[in-house]
């Protein structure tokens, strides 16, 4: 018996409907509890991913990264998050103060947003877009504004640089990232994300096997997106200090933060529901097999973090252009001929 | 969109196209332009979603505020000593100006009011509108989508041009 979660939410559902409210109402009231539910596995996901990757870390270096609260230091991000709202607002003298209150809001809004369509498990998403895989790269846009809005407004050369960085590097690689997605979207003739994961019922029809390239290309791609290394030149120390966050604290620095990591889930999550199934599996209930595949993700990109050195500007620049872009090209031709 | 709240969200994002476009052409700071109309640019996304059309409002956001506003962005961050200076937006030409929009607005409004508006479509709206774009792109505007695709390529390749002499 596998423990589904859209049984459930269909009989809370069907009571909110049998209250005799009015139907705006039990739209409003559903919208928002979708809303609260997906807010609220973001941030478990979030407190996860921030423990998960200093202990991944840890190991990688033969340290044990952090271990003196609770069981192997799980209750590590709780604290660490008490201890960031405890911290007093810094906001510097000569910052301009509208647009950098409102950059880390939107850079966290606009990650969060594209959780709307991601498919969590059967008949599990919130809702489910003709054009889900394309509203998810549109929205995700916003990230860069919010990166420039706050190099910007900081008023200090290495966030200004940070910010520009990031920009350059994210407008870049979203090309072959977008690229790389086209070969499943000619197979399944759908942008619909639903419709994708539903094209991908048998293990051999998973698009990695279709589309190893093309998972090869969107991995890398993701990579650059959500700027880790070894394409972190964005927030590189030993030039930056830490560049576009360089002068944001507390609450306001955690949400960028904990907008990183939203972005980290998100790119896996994606890459889950194109490249390997969805919430396809036996035995375990849907909800898990997607989570499971998405951390899975999630820890080959930290792996790719703690294994290989950052690149230079200018080879990453190359590295997208020269060489990621033709290939992803080459893909999709192949793709067209491959799925006619 | 056929909802009950759908005729207030079209006011909302009215409103808030007119007013972030009047600050984008009113405001002092280039920056704060430039965020402005990247608002009023996402409101229009808006007004396409309530319209049905999904994946124009889409790329909307994709191209608007995803390429050409960071690219703005880019150009004012580099250039020098715009950050923090106010920049006049009016000159001495503000009463021709004004003339020249008030006759524009008069025609404008003459014009609306005189046009029969088609309200009701004769065919259906796609419930697929991406395909539906595809198919027309791909067999009766295909001659002009090929047209500006070989443009864009000519001023790709001129921009290249453009930065290689220096």
């Amino acid at each position: 018996m596998r423990l589904e979660l859209s049984p459930l939410l269909k009989i809370i559902g069907d009571w909110i409907s049998s209250l005799g409210l009015p139907t705006w109402l039990v739209d409003l009231i559903e919208m928002i509890g979708a809303a609260a539910m997906v807010m609220g596995m973001a941030f478990l996901i979030i407190l996860f991913l921030v423990w998960w990757e200093r202990k991944l870390s840890g190991h990688f270096q033969q340290r044990f990264g952090p271990m003196r609260t609770g069981w192997h230091g799980w209750l590590q991000t709780i604290a660490d998050g008490i201890k960031l709202f405890q911290k007093e607002d810094i906001i510097p003298k000569t910052v301009d103060r509208k647009v950098f209150y409102w950059a880390p809001v939107i850079c966290f809004a606009s990650s969060f947003a594209a959780f709307a369509c991601l498919p969590w498990g059967k008949n599990l998403w919130p809702t489910d877009l003709n054009i889900g895989i394309l509203y998810i790269f549109a929205i995700t846009t916003f990230t860069v504004i919010s990166l420039l809005m706050a190099g910007w407004s900081s008023n200090n050369k290495y966030a200004l640089l940070g910010g520009m960085r990031s920009a350059a590097q994210i407008v870049s690689y979203e090309v072959p990232l977008t690229l790389s997605v086209l070969g499943v979207i000619v197979a399944t003739q759908s942008l619909s994300m639903v419709a994708i994961v539903g094209a991908q019922e048998k293990v051999y029809n998973w698009f990695i096997f279709r589309q190893p390239l093309g998972f090869l290309i969107y991995l890398i791609a993701a990579t650059a997106e959500t700027n880790r290394a070894p394409f972190d030149i964005p927030e590189a120390e030993q030039e930056l200090v830490a560049g576009f966050n360089i002068e944001y604290s507390g609450m306001k620095f955690a949400m960028f933060f904990m907008a990183e990591f939203l972005n980290l889930f998100l790119v896996s999550a994606v890459a889950v529901t194109l490249f390997l199934g969805g919430w396809h599996g036996p035995f375990l209930p849907s909800w898990l097999w997607f989570l499971l595949k998405a951390f899975l993700i999630v820890f080959v990109i930290i792996w790719f973090k703690w294994t290989y050195p950052r690149l230079r500007v200018d080879q990453l620049m190359e590295f997208c252009w020269k060489f990621l872009l033709p290939l992803a090209f080459l893909n999709l031709i192949v793709a067209g001929f491959l799925f006619r | 969109m056929d909802s009950a709240i759908a005729p207030y969200l079209f006011y909302l994002f009215s409103f808030v196209v007119v007013v972030s476009g009047l600050l984008v052409v009113t405001l002092r700071d280039i920056f704060h332009c430039a965020l402005f109309l990247i608002l009023c640019l996402f409101s229009v996304a808006g007004i396409y979603v309530l319209l049905g059309a999904d994946f124009i409002a889409a790329v909307q956001v994709l191209l608007y505020v995803g390429a050409i506003a960071v690219l703005m962005i880019f150009a004012i961050m580099l250039t020098a000593k715009v950050s923090g200076i106010g920049i006049k937006q009016q000159n001495e030409q503000v009463p021709i100006a004004i003339i020249t929009t008030v006759a524009f607005v008069a025609i404008a409004l003459y014009g609306l009011g005189k046009t029969i508006w088609n309200i009701k479509t004769d065919v259906a709206i796609p419930d697929n509108t991406t395909m539906a774009i595809g198919k027309l792109l791909m067999t009766t505007y295909v001659v002009p989508f090929e047209i500006v695709s070989v443009v864009l390529l000519a001023a790709l390749i001129g921009a290249i041009v453009i930065a290689r002499r220096n």
